[in-house]
């Protein structure tokens, strides 16, 4: 099944209204179209929704897509946000766009890249997906900077985010390289990792340039 | 290259460089190669020491070059640039790449950088006894076959090792082509593309100068811009194109590459056991480390390291001996009734043997008064540079070194400052930014006392009860709150604080005496000439009469500060060297001529005043006219201000008044 952009849009204002603000049904008029617009006619022909007296109301499958729309909508900001660090209107018109390439798998994707955010920049909740209930039981905590890490903790070594191309490689040639093991051994005064059988001592800002893959 | 290769080999000296990463005993195995005869100097142009020595090794003579610390071919610190430059201008027939066993993975990436280069590596795994501890095995024959390099397994400190590494320098043959450590398709493709435009004659191999250049190392593409007169321009664009292509991951990328390569070298050589033992360094690097029990751990290591051993050992007994005892009792007067027998010229007696005369007062404080403060101090500085003390320190303070704009990096000039602060005034080059240089440099220059200066000190106010911590409560405030204060107002950002915990051990005697040695060596050579050159100044002033005019245009200073006249003769001293001040205040005390409040006041200006001469000229030379003349100005001003202050509330409290 594949909705077009402006039903997806439909469902989504009308899953806030109904799941979010406790409506009960959603008046098409208030959004600003016709019970006769072809978007109706596309989401009843679907059997997502129902149409009673002039409003619409949400059948099973169809607050379930919502859901899921909704979901996207809020990743895609995140994602706008956190990664390519546009905010405000114009990362939201982005994310409007963008939230319509995240089916078949890609928001699952997206969302393990993120490491499972629970709410969107907004503050608003993001619906969980399959991917983060599992998450949360398998106790794969994800990838976390080395600042969330407890001391004694184990993990590998995901990626390094800096700026300073120089710290990054001198980073490296003292072996902080992805996919090498790394324990926390002291996080005050100054945090003290261990990389193979060498330790290194490095401040805060540099602690949160280091993204650690956490295992339990 | 080089055509002296291909002379007969007896006939000339060999070259033999020691390169790897610091702490993997490097210095050790140089010691342990190299005969007495070493000198220590400066790489030219640098801050950096390079130690060089001379070997016979199975009738052949080598020159043995230590060079400094270094991570990776691609350089980052001035450390890592000189190092290179050893190994490019020196061309050495013989490159010992020492690493350690238990980092044997992290430290065999730079192994392939060298070999890649065409260098002549001899790989020396060190620390094996160490490792073998930990239960970690190794099989270095495996490793041998694998690189086609020959691999030597090594305790340094325990001498192990040492004749198979002569025997690998008698007997090694160089490779005729540079090895070829194949990467993946996609770098070999950006490797040719730019070799196949290189022409120019080289000490390191294309390929090896290719990814330097992708890398974007700024001296190499120096190098290649000289050496290609012809292609130059293309090779910068192409390697501009692929830099640009690959700008996401190009180092990880490389990185990645090595990391693997490395893994493949090593599959079978080491043998790692599941669960690794805690040797006794890393429980006592647990206790250093944690702010529990570390701060306490400090704070008896500087009791007994400064107080005890420096200040009551070198500063009492030694210097008592000395000074008292040696040249005050026996070879002042000896020497006196000799000069003055043989010369009758009253004013060459005085320059000699008089008041300030070059023996009697330059050389009596120099060898009798510093000399073993001095040595006591490096001996203890020494001992806890090679426990691996340092870095530990380092860590535990950065969070309050970064509120004076430092990093904990800063703590090694300023405990060395506490040795001499003109020898720690040239290690602040070591630290990343020039804001972190000023402000390290005012600090040295303003409240940490040098050796003999806190020597002469503490066995002055140990006399005078609470006069010990007055000025050690002033010191400290003043510390803190000048560097609180200059933090703020100088713009700038605090750079980012990383470090390596090298392993803690055992110091070994045999280098800490000789690092204690060079130390000694450095700081006399360059105190003695001073001290003569002060004791002659100080003469012509007396015999013109100038420095008599001098002290009593100090003398309203000095009332000032509620010292007595000639307490200026101290402050005269004390331009000339901080401890020549200090030692100069150690006669008056013992004329007498000043009470417990006017030795804690003086104590704490003399402290705070001006850098010495050297260590002002030092500042000059590093930091620039401007910075110097405007550190030397705020504090002499602070210095007297803050004197003049605690005068009145002693006064006004009558604390140590008697």
């Amino acid at each position: 099944m594949k909705l077009s952009e402006k039903a997806e849009e439909v469902l989504e204002t009308m899953w806030i209204a109904i799941e979010e603000e406790g409506g009960a049904f959603f008046d098409p008029e208030q959004a600003g179209f016709s019970v006769d617009d072809p978007v109706c006619r596309e989401l009843t022909g679907h059997a997502l929704v129902e149409l009673r007296q002039g409003m619409l109301y949400f059948r099973p499958e169809g607050r379930e897509a919502g859901r899921i729309t909704i979901r996207r909508h809020r990743l895609a900001e995140r994602l706008m946000m956190d990664v390519f660090n546009i905010k405000g209107e114009e990362g939201d018109l982005k994310a409007c766009q963008f939230e319509h390439l995240l089916n078949e798998g890609v928001d699952t994707k997206l969302c393990t890249l993120l490491n499972h955010p629970a709410t969107c920049p907004h503050g608003k909740p993001i619906p969980p997906g399959d991917c983060c209930l599992q998450a949360r039981q398998t106790g794969d905590l994800g990838v976390v900077p080395l600042t969330e890490c407890k001391s004694g903790q184990e993990g590998e070594i995901a990626y390094i985010q800096t700026d300073d191309s120089k710290k990054m490689q001198k980073l490296m040639a003292m072996g902080v390289l992805p996919g090498n093991r790394i324990r926390l051994v002291q996080a005050f005064p100054s945090y003290i990792f261990r990389v193979g059988f060498s330790e290194f001592a490095i401040d805060t800002a540099l602690a949160r340039e280091i993204f650690v893959r956490k295992q339990m | 290259m080089s055509s002296s290769r291909s002379e007969p080999l007896k006939d000339r000296v060999r070259k033999v460089a020691l390169v790897g990463t610091p702490n993997v005993g490097k210095s050790v195995l140089f010691n342990a190669l190299t005969g007495r005869y070493v000198t220590v100097s400066n790489y030219p142009g640098t801050s950096v020491e390079v130690s060089r020595g001379t070997a016979r090794v199975a009738g052949q003579s080598w020159e043995v070059i230590d060079t400094p610390g270094m991570y990776a071919i691609h350089t980052i610190t001035e450390e890592e640039r000189v190092a290179r430059e050893i190994l490019l201008n020196e061309r050495p027939d013989l490159v010992l790449h020492v690493l350690d066993a238990r980092n044997l993975e992290r430290m065999l990436a730079m192994t392939l950088q060298l070999v890649e280069a065409g260098l002549p590596v001899v790989l020396v795994v060190n620390i094996m006894d160490e490792a073998e501890r930990m239960g970690l095995s190794f099989d270095l024959e495996l490793l041998r076959q694998r690189l086609r390099i020959p691999v030597v397994g090594a305790a340094m400190a325990r001498k192990r090792g040492l004749e198979e590494i002569q025997q690998a320098m008698a007997t090694y043959q160089p490779p005729g082509e540079p090895r070829v450590i194949a990467y993946s398709r996609l770098l070999e493709r950006d490797i040719t593309a730019v070799t196949s435009l290189m022409s120019g004659e080289y000490q390191l191999s294309p390929r090896s100068l290719a990814l330097l250049l992708l890398q974007g190392d700024e001296e190499i593409a120096e190098l290649v811009r000289r050496q290609e007169p012809a292609n130059g321009a293309a090779i910068e664009q192409v390697v501009r194109d692929v830099t640009f292509v690959r700008r996401e991951s190009f180092h990880l990328d490389l990185s990645m590459e090595r990391k693997e390569i490395v893994r493949k070298a090593l599959q079978g050589v080491m043998q790692i056991p599941a669960n690794r033992r805690e040797s006794w360094g890393e429980r006592l690097s647990r206790l250093a480390v944690q702010p529990v029990t570390g701060v306490p751990l400090l704070l008896l290591t500087l009791y007994f390291g400064l107080f005890r051993f420096v200040g009551g050992f070198g500063a009492g007994t030694l210097v008592d001996l000395l000074e008292g005892r040696l040249f005050e009792q026996h070879f002042n007067p000896w020497i006196t009734g000799l000069v003055k027998g043989l010369i009758s010229w009253w004013p060459l007696q005085e320059l000699l043997v008089g008041e300030y005369g070059v023996i009697t007062l330059g050389l009596r404080y120099a060898v009798g008064i510093i000399l073993p403060i001095v040595a006591t101090f490096f001996l203890f500085f020494s001992l806890l540079e090679d426990a691996g003390y340092f870095p530990r320190l380092a860590l535990l303070v950065d969070r309050l070194f970064k509120r004076f704009g430092l990093t904990g990096r800063a703590v090694i000039p300023m405990v060395l400052g506490f040795g001499c602060s003109t020898m720690a005034t040239m290690v602040t080059r070591t630290l990343e930014t020039v804001r972190e240089r000023i402000l390290a440099t005012l600090l040295l220059a303003l409240a940490i006392p040098c050796s003999a200066q806190l020597g002469v000190i503490i066995a002055l106010l140990s006399k005078v009860p609470g006069g010990l911590l007055i000025w050690a409560g002033v010191m400290t405030l003043l510390f803190l709150v000048v560097g609180f204060a200059a933090a703020r107002l100088m713009p700038g950002e605090t750079p980012m604080f990383y470090m390596e915990l090298p392993p803690m051990r055992l110091p070994q005697l045999a280098n800490v005496l000789t690092k204690t040695y060079t130390r000694m060596q450095w700081y006399f050579l360059e105190i003695l000439p001073l001290f003569v050159l002060a004791s002659v100044l100080l003469w012509l002033g007396k015999i013109t009469n100038f420095f008599a005019t001098l002290v009593s245009a100090l003398t309203p200073l000095m009332r000032l500060i509620g010292l007595p006249r000639e307490a200026a003769v101290a402050f005269i001293f004390g331009f000339f060297r901080r401890d020549y001040g200090a030692a100069g205040l150690y006669d008056l005390q013992r004329k007498g001529l000043l009470d417990g409040r006017q030795l804690t006041v003086a104590a704490v200006t003399l402290t705070l005043f001006i850098p010495c001469v050297a260590q002002f000229l030092m500042m000059k030379k590093e930091r620039g006219w401007r910075v110097s003349l405007g550190i030397f100005v705020f504090v002499s001003t602070l210095a007297f201000g803050s004197g003049y202050l605690l005068n009145d509330l002693l006064l006004a409290t009558g604390w140590l008044s008697s």
